[in-house]
Order: C-alpha cells, then sequence, then structure tokens
C-alpha cells in the first residue's frame, strides 16, 4: 500500500535541522514578549527566521507541504493530505 | 547555585503501617530564583536547545526518578 | 487564525511497547492541568488581559497545543498496534469499550474532561493561576517519569517538563511587567 512507504532515512535530520532551529525561534519569540527592547536579540530572532525559511524551502521540495491554506506551494497532484502525518513517523 | 532537589523528613510513628520512606525529595527549579531574565544570558546551539527544552543552560533544570537516586543533599 | 505545520516540535521517539504508559501519558493531554486546560486557559484569557502581555498568552497559549500532539503522538505509538487483550492487560479495558483506540481527553483515571478553566478576568489572578498552572503541569510530568521506564519517552517527557519551566519563568516576568505598570500613570 502506497501508505506504507516509508520516508527516506535523510528525511529525520533534516526534519530534526528544521526543528532545532525553530524551536530556537520559539524561546526567542517567547524571551522578546517579555524584552521587547532587547535589540540583540531581536536580531537574533530575524537571522534565525529567515535560516529556518532557507530549511523550510529545501525540507519542502524534497519531502512535500509543511504549511496548510497557502503557506506552503504544492506540486501536482496535491501533496499536503500526503502520508505521513507528523505522529505517523 | 545549590541543587535544585531539597528533602524533608516526615515524623515517623511507631505504629505507621509501612516501614518509612524517608526522607522525601521536592523540586525547586530555576525560575523561583531567577528573577526577571538578564539580557545576554549565554546560550545553547539550536540542537543543544532543542534537546534540552531551552535556549537558555541558565533555565536548565534537568529532573531525574528521585526513588533511583541515592545522593541526598 | 491558525494555520498547521505538518511536523512536532520535538522529535518524539517510543522505545518500549508498553501500552500501560499511554494511561499515564493521558493525563497530560485531557487532565486538570494537562495541555489542552492550559491551551484553552492562556488563550481565553487573552482577551481580558492587559495588552502588553497579551502577546505572551497568545504564544504559550499556541505553544501548548504542539505539546498536546507530542502527547497524542505518544498515546498513538503505544495504542495503534496492541491487541484487545493487550489493552486490557495494560487497564486500557475501560477505554476500549468506551473509545476503541481512539485518543481521548480524558485524564489517567478515566474521568472525561471538565472544562474547568480558570479565568477570573483578573490579571493578577489569571497570571498567578497561570504560573500555577505550569509548577502543576511540571509535577505531572515528575510523577510520570517516575513511573515510566522508557527512557525514550522519558527524554521527550523532559523536555516537556523543561518547557513547563520557561512557561513558568515567562508568566512571573509577566507579573512583573504589570507591577512596573502600575507605578506609572495612566497613558491611553
Amino acid at each position: 500500500m502506497a501508505d506504507s512507504t516509508p520516508v527516506p532515512e535523510s528525511y529525520y535530520p533534516d526534519l530534526k535541522a528544521l526543528q532545532a532551529i525553530d524551536f530556537t525561534l520559539v524561546e526567542l519569540n517567547l524571551y522578546l514578549d517579555t524584552h521587547p527592547n532587547d535589540l540583540e536579540a531581536l536580531k537574533q530572532f530575524n537571522s534565525a527566521a529567515k535560516k529556518s525559511a532557507e530549511l523550510r524551502e529545501n525540507f519542502e521540495a524534497r519531502y512535500g507541504p509543511l504549511q496548510n491554506f497557502g503557506h506552503s506551494l504544492s506540486a501536482y497532484p496535491w501533496k499536503w493530505k500526503d502520508t505521513p502525518w507528523p505522529w505517523q513517523v | 547555585m545549590a541543587s535544585s532537589r531539597k528533602w524533608y523528613a516526615p515524623y515517623i510513628s511507631p505504629h505507621d503501617p509501612c516501614p518509612p520512606l524517608t526522607p522525601v525529595s521536592y523540586e525547586t527549579p530555576v525560575q523561583l530564583y531567577l528573577g526577571f531574565q538578564p539580557k545576554g544570558m549565554e546560550q545553547f546551539s539550536p540542537f543543544d536547545a532543542l534537546a534540552h527544552g531551552t535556549l537558555w543552560p541558565g533555565l536548565y533544570t534537568p529532573y531525574t526518578n528521585p526513588y533511583k537516586t541515592k545522593e541526598r543533599g | 487564525m491558525w494555520y498547521y505545520e505538518k511536523k512536532l516540535q520535538y522529535p518524539v521517539r517510543v522505545g518500549i511497547c508498553n501500552p500501560g504508559v499511554a494511561k499515564f501519558l493521558i493525563e497530560q493531554y485531557g487532565g486538570t492541568d494537562g495541555e489542552l486546560a492550559a491551551a484553552l486557559r492562556y488563550l481565553n484569557q487573552r482577551y481580558t488581559i492587559p495588552s502588553r502581555v497579551i502577546g505572551l498568552l497568545n504564544d504559550i497559549g499556541t505553544e501548548e497545543f504542539a505539546h498536546l500532539e507530542m502527547i497524542a503522538t505518544m498515546v498513538y505509538k503505544l495504542t495503534k498496534d496492541a491487541t484487545p487483550e493487550q489493552l486490557k492487560e495494560a487497564g486500557l479495558g475501560d477505554h476500549y469499550v468506551d473509545h476503541g483506540k481512539s485518543v481521548y481527553y480524558h485524564n489517567a483515571a478515566g474521568q472525561k474532561y471538565d472544562l474547568g478553566v480558570q479565568s477570573k478576568g483578573d490579571p493578577i489572578a489569571d497570571l498567578y493561576e497561570d504560573i500555577a498552572a505550569e509548577e502543576k503541569a511540571r509535577s505531572t510530568y515528575q510523577w510520570i517519569i517516575n513511573i515510566t521506564d522508557d527512557p525514550l519517552i522519558n527524554d521527550s517527557l523532559g523536555y516537556l517538563r523543561e518547557r513547563e519551566i520557561v512557561h513558568s519563568q515567562r508568566f512571573r516576568e509577566a507579573v512583573e511587567i504589570l507591577k512596573e505598570e502600575q507605578s506609572k500613570k495612566r497613558i491611553f
């Protein structure tokens, strides 16, 4: 069954690289919510956001869209609904 | 900083039905002491931050099962 | 509104096929101090908190949904390949009869999720409630770690416990922000 096709091995380290940079963004985001005037943290946030966008673009080219509702482009046929979902991998 | 694990000894009665399991531990993690986080605290790398659950070593307070720990301070 | 992101916040792994652990984990799914309760509490409180801390409640509330999904992932992986007999042995017989293998919003004792989410509309009361909620969720993670032998599950639980510490820290800072506001003149 097509649904059982496992992801390539590279999926896991690639996913983790994205999770790592996105986690840094979560932490900086919450920090900036209570430290809005920390310019260094703000610069770090913006540069990490650019880095995340790069990783995201590469990840989506390989494994399909990450976000719904038009925040990710899709190849044909519509890829968003494809497995695996996050809880399945 | 001092250990985030503290201990206390409940009163032991000769009439307690079970052998005493003392001392008893409780946790006092770093957010109880830090106050408003100062700017410029040392950071983990993105991968280490993910592994530790925080970007800042100064906010990291790990936990282990106290029933498996002999060290009591 | 919200957008869904097709990835977990943290790489969740389950090492041991032990469906009984799912029974403990479900406490953080549908329990009083669980991730669902946290998400709903913070997002609900956003509307009646001073503007300076709305962003924090919004963002922590959003992150809690990522944690809810991590818990569900562990429960799903532990139960999806279990036979009814194994579920029964694991103490999940009642769950199976009522819900099959679906993940469900109840606590470890099987009580349905009760929307007992606190929101007083008083900023200080609400933020102290939130700090307490983070500390209670932190202790729940500690109790589950104490009762669980799977090092991979405990790795994810250790991560989630540390998130409670960081959230508690930020809520404590939010209280300080509002205390400073009090000493200033009213500016609209």
